[in-house]
């Protein structure tokens, strides 16, 4: 059910977030969903990518600072108030999320999103509980 | 004007023969009241009666600012503590402050000096001077206090910060002598600006400013901005806090040290050698009075150079030339002595915190800024920016429990930060 996440610590100057793509685009990585999240000295940058391991490994090779957390991909339906619906149960269960981003591809006939939970496996219960499509890692990869 | 006529213009011949006897009687009180100086001159192979002339002053050893530590918090203290009736401390290495102790008879001392300063700098009694220096267990506030009242001047003890305020009370009470940083004193030009105070207009005529090292540009500035006279001030609370030297307002040229209580030494800070005359080196100071806490050429680590040519306004004591750097590490950032191995003892008690750091040091407009910054690693990485945001304040917080100074904290990418083969460059001053 889970999604691994890479995220790269980058500071706040130019230059830095083209050198990562540039060093995951020779290592033949593809990025298949990403957010960024900036203060005003440094950002985070969240990747989804079709090799975690790989990107791990040439992000670290390059001396960036890189960390692997766990996220689930939700399917959610393209209309008004899709997302609205989600949210609703994961108030209802009080669960919080600690951020999300939508993924460029679609799954079937519905958006993609990306939630990041500080209790993942709580948050997979209540949601395929409630009738939601959690997606498998193997298949945000391919999508 | 002289406050002390007789003792601020002694010949030289003079001078020298009161100083070689009362380094005579304070090199005997030592050896027989403090343990470390019993040692110190022990292992130095020299007594206190061996001292028969000024020169055999360079025989002694020592002391360090270390020595001070390793002998906290009394170590030090040659009498009694219940003859000790007033103790100040300055920020510490690891925490603990370096410790001062004052007799009644230090305290009287200390009030001359400054008394003296003030006059030196133009200030008399009628005066009403405007402390603006901290009161507590810095020096500034109480010497520069204690000083003006023995003056005869009217003291208002307004102490730091509040700056609003601080300009309410000189517009009302007429201040006319400023003591204080000379970087707040820019500050309080630039609050008065901003509230539409024509700080030029009121009746300052002195500013008295020290506690930092500030250039004649900073000088020149100051005197534009607030229309004084602006008056460097030296001291350092292990000799004694405010009032060790002072520019004259005739010349401002140079502070002179107040010889008939202390001894300046020039040595080079590598070999520890006594330089020729008018050499540039590290400023040593004995104190020849001090009952409290007497020191025995103590390393100020300050640059400096020693004029000993007459001065036209008539004192004759030695000038030390205004400062120009320091022998050591420490920075001093608004007031506060800060040294690079305290922030990395901060940054080394918070868990997966590297000490791989720099610290950055401006001038932004007329406050000096601190910016320490800390190389993120994957310990202290985390995909969610308030965990780091969390870091940083933690960090910022710890540095101003310890250090009394506020800074920014900048997370930066591992490796950012120069290594260097030897020395780490751990400080990047761009105030100069």
């Amino acid at each position: 059910m889970k999604v691994e996440q890479i995220s790269i610590f980058i500071e706040n100057k130019s230059g830095r977030l083209a050198e990562v793509t540039r060093v995951l685009g020779e290592s033949q990585v593809n990025i298949r969903a990403l957010s960024l999240a900036d203060t005003s000295d440094f950002g985070i940058l969240r990747l989804i990518v079709d090799n975690t391991d790989t990107a791990l490994k040439v992000l670290k090779d390059h001396s960036f600072t890189v960390n692997k957390t766990e996220v689930i991909g939700v399917e959610v339906p393209d209309q008004p108030g899709g997302l609205c619906s989600i949210l609703e149960i994961l108030d209802r269960n009080d669960i919080n999320v600690e951020y999300m981003y939508a993924f460029v591809e679609r799954s079937g006939g519905n958006a993609v999103i990306i939630f990041r939970f500080d209790n993942v496996d709580d948050a997979i219960k209540v949601l395929t509980a409630n009738g939601i499509t959690v997606l498998k890692g193997e298949r945000i990869s391919k999508l | 004007m002289i406050w002390n006529d007789e003792f601020e213009t002694l010949p030289r011949e003079a001078i020298e023969s009161l100083q070689l006897k009362r380094l005579q009687q304070t090199a005997e009180r030592v050896y027989a009241t403090v343990p470390f100086y019993r040692e110190s001159f022990d292992k130095a192979g020299i007594k206190p009666n061996d001292i028969k002339t000024l020169d055999d002053l360079q025989r002694l050893p020592f002391t360090l600012k270390q020595d001070m530590r390793d002998n906290y918090p009394y170590g030090l203290f040659a009498v009694p503590l219940e003859q000790i009736v007033r103790i100040h401390a300055s920020s510490g290495t690891t925490g603990k402050p370096t410790v001062v102790g004052y007799t009644k008879r230090d305290i009287a001392t200390w009030s001359e000096l400054m008394a003296r300063s003030f006059m030196a700098a133009g200030a008399h009694k009628g005066d009403v001077i405007h402390n603006a220096y901290g009161y507590g267990l810095f020096t500034g506030g109480l010497g520069a206090h204690y000083g003006a009242e023995k003056l005869g001047a009217s003291v208002i003890p307004m102490s730091g910060g509040n700056s609003k305020k601080q300009l309410m009370i000189m517009q009302d009470f007429g201040s006319t002598v400023l003591t204080c940083t000379p970087s707040y004193s820019l500050f309080l030009a630039e609050i008065a600006a901003e509230e539409g105070i024509d700080i030029r207009g009121l009746k300052l005529k002195v500013g008295i400013f020290g506690a930092e090292p500030w250039s004649e540009t900073m000088r020149n500035e100051i005197e534009e901005k607030l229309n004084l006279k602006a008056i460097d001030i030296y001291g350092l609370s292990e000799i004694l806090g405010p009032g060790v030297g002072i520019e004259c307002v005739e010349a401002q040229n140079g502070l002179h040290i107040w010889e008939d209580h202390f001894i300046p030494e020039i040595i080079d800070p590598e070999t520890g050698d006594v330089l020729p005359a008018g050499e540039k080196g590290e400023l040593v100071i004995t104190t020849i009075t001090k009952e409290g806490i007497p020191l025995i050429r103590y390393r100020t680590r300050d640059i400096t150079r020693l004029i000993k040519e007459p001065c036209i306004c008539g004192r004759t004591h030695a000038r030390l030339e205004r400062l120009s750097g320091r022998s050591d590490d420490m920075l001093i950032i608004r007031g506060v002595n800060v040294f690079p191995s305290q922030i990395e003892s901060v940054l080394f008690n918070i868990e997966g915190v590297e000490p791989h750091y720099q610290l950055i040091v401006e001038r932004d407009g007329n406050l000096d800024t601190l910016e320490v910054q800390v190389e993120v690693n994957e310990q202290t990485f985390s995909d969610e920016i308030k965990v780091l945001q969390g870091l940083s304040s933690q960090i910022r917080k710890e540095i101003k429990d310890l250090l009394g100074v506020t800074c920014q904290v900048r997370l930066v990418e591992p490796k950012s930060i120069a290594r260097s083969e030897g020395k780490a460059q751990r400080v990047i001053d761009n105030r100069q």
